[in-house]
């Protein structure tokens, strides 16, 4: 009997072998794969093991960490003072995922980053937990909270710019949302989401970065640009070809201005932009045509979109569009659109003597040591228009803010150049306009700041005045803030 | 087939009794699941847990009643079986009860059941209710040849307990599989003690009948086929697994059974044909049932794509959580307190226990059990080789065969090699009946070593040197 138990033996040898090579396929071959599948818990139970890398604000953290019960996930994010910070650290929840840069610097924040592995290493051999690294934003606290509590409770967003680097200094959208109020995934936290979700005013919608307005009279800048750049005119104070009453080409409709400026015919682009007429650049867009206003608008960052990294919508500058068209494209309207992140960046390459620097508003990543990781070089986008133009329209802008339409914007002690904007929007303009501002504020070492600020259907009047009477205020107060930060 | 061959596998005439190997054996036994005790508290709390004293002491206590019942009544025991069944039991105490810490299985039972019972205080009574039939087979078993004499009662015993489970009001359902009864609060599942009672019927059955299965046959394509009369046996026991399978939705003890008697047949007959009838009959009854019973076609499914149905499906959840707790563990496994194999939800500390063993000791630790439990079956065939009697030599062959088929069977179901089947691993899975039952096997294993090493006052005559003598009437 013994050969066949030998044979037995032989057998139970390869049952045992066969369960050795499965067990090697599953831990070896295919651990990777079932470690990270999308069905396998783990992967979320560890992403919400430890605290929460932070967001930094002038060397403080914005963001928190608490722990949860309950769950079986451990820590969940908080924030401090969330509802003003949203639209720059977006929200990282447990229910329902993260968004902004909350997503994408996840990998710093949760630890789990490749450029963190050496580290990781050596924290799993002498044993201590992971961690996550930081998130230093460029972003000015003072600034913020002037953008935010300016815009209270009107609907609007606000963003600032450091022309000279391109670093975001306020970046502000209202009505805002707590992140800390879905961080977690119980009962509570789907409430505030659903609610958050379904609420009409659409607080979720990053308005700074995401929404796009008409830009209406404040795009006169760019069109402004484009005329000294091709050449049209070169000297802020020679007098325009602007005929009054002007009737659009190829039509028989008049272009109006907004009230009754008798200067506007034939003014000069200072007289012209002080007053915001739209006949004169109405026509001065018709006059270059669209691919030369095209070219311009592109030149300062229109039809791209903007990654900070947060992903900025594209600003929209028609491409295919009549005469007509283009002269109404000229002065803000027709199918023109601006985030105010790109109407700042407008600003901020005029304040910056014709640069427009690259937008950003991660200035370094830490690892949990605070050793810094890597940090964000300023890199110029474009050259908009040359140095010599760019001091002609700081000229212009700064006559608008001293004796123009955005006299409220005036800060004693600096020079401050702007220009005021009503957008009319909706059927036969049926809608509330927005009112826009858009400024820098100069001091003897350059420009530390430019600024878009868009308020909503705000009661606004239809007359230019609107932008100076509810968005410049605003401004003010966020150039106020950084000028007296850099003191 | 000569007397030196056998002789030589495990020598027979002044082998050493080998028992202060086995007690050094059985010290590490006992102390390696204290330390992963140790391990698991602190990996945990951070602190020592507070019943490491009374645990070490219990395993090491069973231990050491084991090791002075076997140096007394079975002196030239095979070495190894004691200290590895030691080690495997101590090791399930420490992942039951590393499993008993979790949270998510805490709020699971109390959720379920309304209250949360540990599971390991019993598993270490079991323990030693287990030890406690373990010394009384080796006092009231001075000779397995003695059991020869219960070869129909055991056929019978085994027939009562397969069906038990089927008896309305006796057995219960659990999760779909119909083998367990409960009896005054405790659950058995009579399938576990019957594998033992059916070994003993099988050995001493084939014992009688090998000669006339093995030689009374016509050659047919190379293969001696068994005359129509003598294919009745296994028909019966075919047809048996067949209804376990049906009626109990247990593909697992069905295989069991079926393989250990082909197995059996095998060793009894040296026919390959009975193999190759075996093999295409459990092929066919299972090609069969799979395709007609629900229960066991959920669970072929599962096992074919369990990501596909993952959602919808039970069977197909638990075997995907099974391998993302495999994966999960990688080479050296997230260690011990530290993985989350308790998302598997139920059964977690049973039919899943191994993947807790695979999530937190990795591909090393899987493989070191692996290789344990592979020992254990060499150490049984080792013993069925050196058996002098042809009871002993098939009673050791079944109890082997049947424990090889039951590893494969369920760490190739919950690591998806196979469609998971509802049975145990030995000695690491909360429950009493394995444990217990797997004492049993273990200490007839070690009885029929003891009688295979212990040096012969005169050699006895060796049954396979007597050919002659088979052909009877």
């Amino acid at each position: 009997m013994n050969k066949p138990l030998r044979r037995i033996a032989m057998f139970c040898g390869l049952l045992v072998l066969a369960l050795l090579i499965r067990d090697n396929w599953l831990q070896y071959v295919k651990a990777d794969e079932l470690r990270t599948h999308e069905k396998n818990r783990r992967v979320l139970i560890e992403r919400y093991a430890q605290k929460r890398g932070d967001i930094i604000v002038d060397g403080k953290s914005i963001t928190g960490s608490e722990r949860t019960t309950g769950s079986d996930f451990a820590y969940k994010r908080t924030y401090r003072n969330g509802e003003m910070w949203a639209p720059v650290t977006g929200y990282a929840s447990q229910a329902y995922g993260a968004t902004q840069i909350e997503s994408i610097e996840d990998g710093i924040l949760t630890g789990n980053d490749d450029r963190l592995f050496f580290r990781r290493t050596l924290d799993m051999v002498t044993g201590k937990k992971k961690e996550g690294g930081n998130v230093v934003t460029t972003l000015n606290g003072a600034a913020q909270k002037a953008a935010f509590e300016g815009l209270g409770n009107k609907k609007g967003a606000v963003a600032a710019i450091d022309p000279s680097t391109g670093a975001i200094l306020a970046l502000a959208s209202t009505p805002s949302y707590d992140p800390s109020s879905f961080a977690g995934n119980s009962k509570d936290d789907e409430k505030a989401w659903t609610d958050l979700e379904s609420d009409k005013n659409k607080p979720l919608l990053n308005r700074a970065l995401r929404e796009t307005y008409p830009p209406g009279s404040t795009f006169k800048v760019v069109t402004a640009a484009a005329a000294l750049e091709h050449g049209l005119y070169t000297d802020p104070d020679e007098k325009t070809e602007s005929p009054l009453p002007w009737t659009m080409p190829d039509t028989r409709t008049e272009l109006k201005n907004e009230g009754s400026y008798p200067s506007c015919k034939d003014g000069s682009l200072r007289e012209a932009l002080r007053i915001s007429c739209n006949t004169v650049f109405g026509k001065i867009g018709s006059d270059l045509g669209k691919d030369k206003m095209r070219e311009t608008a592109q030149k300062f960052g229109f039809n791209e979109e903007q990654f900070v990294p947060v992903r900025a919508t594209a600003s929209n500058f028609p491409t295919q569009m009549d005469r007509p068209q283009t002269a109404l494209s000229s002065i803000g309207q027709f199918e023109t659109a601006a985030t105010p992140l790109q109407m700042a960046m407008v600003a901020s390459a005029i304040a910056n003597d014709g640069k427009l620097m690259e937008p950003y508003m991660v200035d370094q990543v830490q690892a949990p040591g605070l050793d810094v990781i890597s940090k964000h070089a300023p890199k110029e986008l474009s050259r908009p228009l040359s140095a010599e133009n760019a001091q002609k329209l700081q000229d212009m802008m700064e006559t608008v803010v001293n004796q123009g339409t955005g006299t409220s914007a005036k800060i004693p002690g600096a020079t401050v150049g702007g220009k005021t904007g009503t957008a009319q929007h909706g059927i036969d303009n049926s809608e509330k306009p927005y009112a826009w501002f858009i400024s820098y504020a100069k001091t003897a070492d350059g420009s530390p700041v430019a600024v878009a600020v868009v308020v909503e259907d705000s009661d606004a009047h239809r007359e230019d005045i609107s932008g100076g009477g509810l968005a410049a205020p605003i401004a003010k107060n966020v150039m106020q803030a950084v000028l007296d930060g850099s003191k | 087939m000569s007397s030196t061959t056998h002789t030589s596998t495990i020598g027979a005439i002044g082998a050493p009794s080998r028992r202060n190997t086995e007690l050094g054996l059985l010290v590490f036994a006992v102390l390696i699941p204290i330390f992963a005790y140790a391990n698991v508290g602190l990996a945990i709390d951070g602190t020592m847990p507070t019943g490491m004293i009374g645990y070490g002491l219990g395993l090491g206590l069973l231990a050491a009643v084991g090791h002075l019942v076997v140096r007394k009544f079975a002196p030239y025991a095979d070495p190894l079986l004691l200290p590895l069944a030691t080690l495997l039991n101590g090791l399930g105490l420490v992942l039951i009860w590393r499993l008993d810490q979790s949270e998510r299985l805490q709020q699971l039972q109390e959720r379920s059941f309304g209250a949360f019972n540990p599971a390991a205080p019993n598993q270490l009574m079991y323990s030693a209710v287990g030890i406690a039939l373990f010394v009384g087979v080796l006092l009231l078993l001075k000779d397995h040849r003695i059991l020869q004499r219960f070869t129909y009662i055991s056929m019978v015993a085994a027939m009562i307990l397969l069906l038990l489970p089927l008896v309305p009001g006796l057995g219960t359902d659990v999760f779909g599989a119909k083998i367990w009864i409960r009896l005054g609060g405790f659950s058995i599942q009579p399938g576990e003690f019957a594998k033992i009672v059916i070994a003993v019927f099988f050995a001493g059955y084939l014992m009688v009948k090998r000669d006339a299965l093995a030689l009374a046959s016509r050659r047919f394509m190379g293969l001696y086929l068994p005359r129509g009369r003598d294919l009745g046996p296994i028909l019966v026991i075919w047809a048996v697994s067949l209804l376990i399978l049906v009626f109990e939705n247990d593909l697992g003890t069905s295989l069991l059974f079926f393989g250990m008697f082909v197995v059996m047949l095998y060793v009894a007959t040296e026919r390959t044909s009975w193999i190759v009838i075996g093999l295409l009959m459990s092929a066919a009854g299972a090609v069969g049932v799979a395709s007609t019973a629900g229960h066991v076609k959920a669970r072929v499914d599962a096992w074919l794509d369990p990501f596909g149905c993952y959602a919808t499906s039970g069977a197909c959840e638990q075997i995907g959580q099974s391998i993302m707790a495999f994966g999960s563990g990688g080479v050296l496994g997230t260690g011990l307190g530290q993985g989350n194999s308790d998302l598997i939800g139920f059964a977690a500390n049973a039919d899943f226990i191994f993947a807790t063993v695979g999530e937190e000791l990795g591909l090393a630790g899987v493989m070191a059990f692996l290789v344990i439990y592979g020992l254990i079956i060499e150490r049984g065939v080792r013993t069925a080789l050196a058996a002098r009697d042809p009871f002993g030599k098939l009673f050791a062959a079944g109890l082997s065969g049947a424990f090889a088929l039951q590893i494969f069977v369920v760490a190739g179901g919950v690591m998806g090699l196979i469609p998971l089947t509802g049975m145990t691993m030995p000695w690491l899975a909360a429950g009493g009946s394995s444990v217990i039952a797997n004492w049993a096997l273990i200490a007839i294993l070690i009885r029929i070593s003891d009688t295979a090493r212990r040096p012969a006052p005169a050699p006895a005559a060796n049954p396979d040197a007597e050919m002659t003598q088979v052909v009877r009437p």
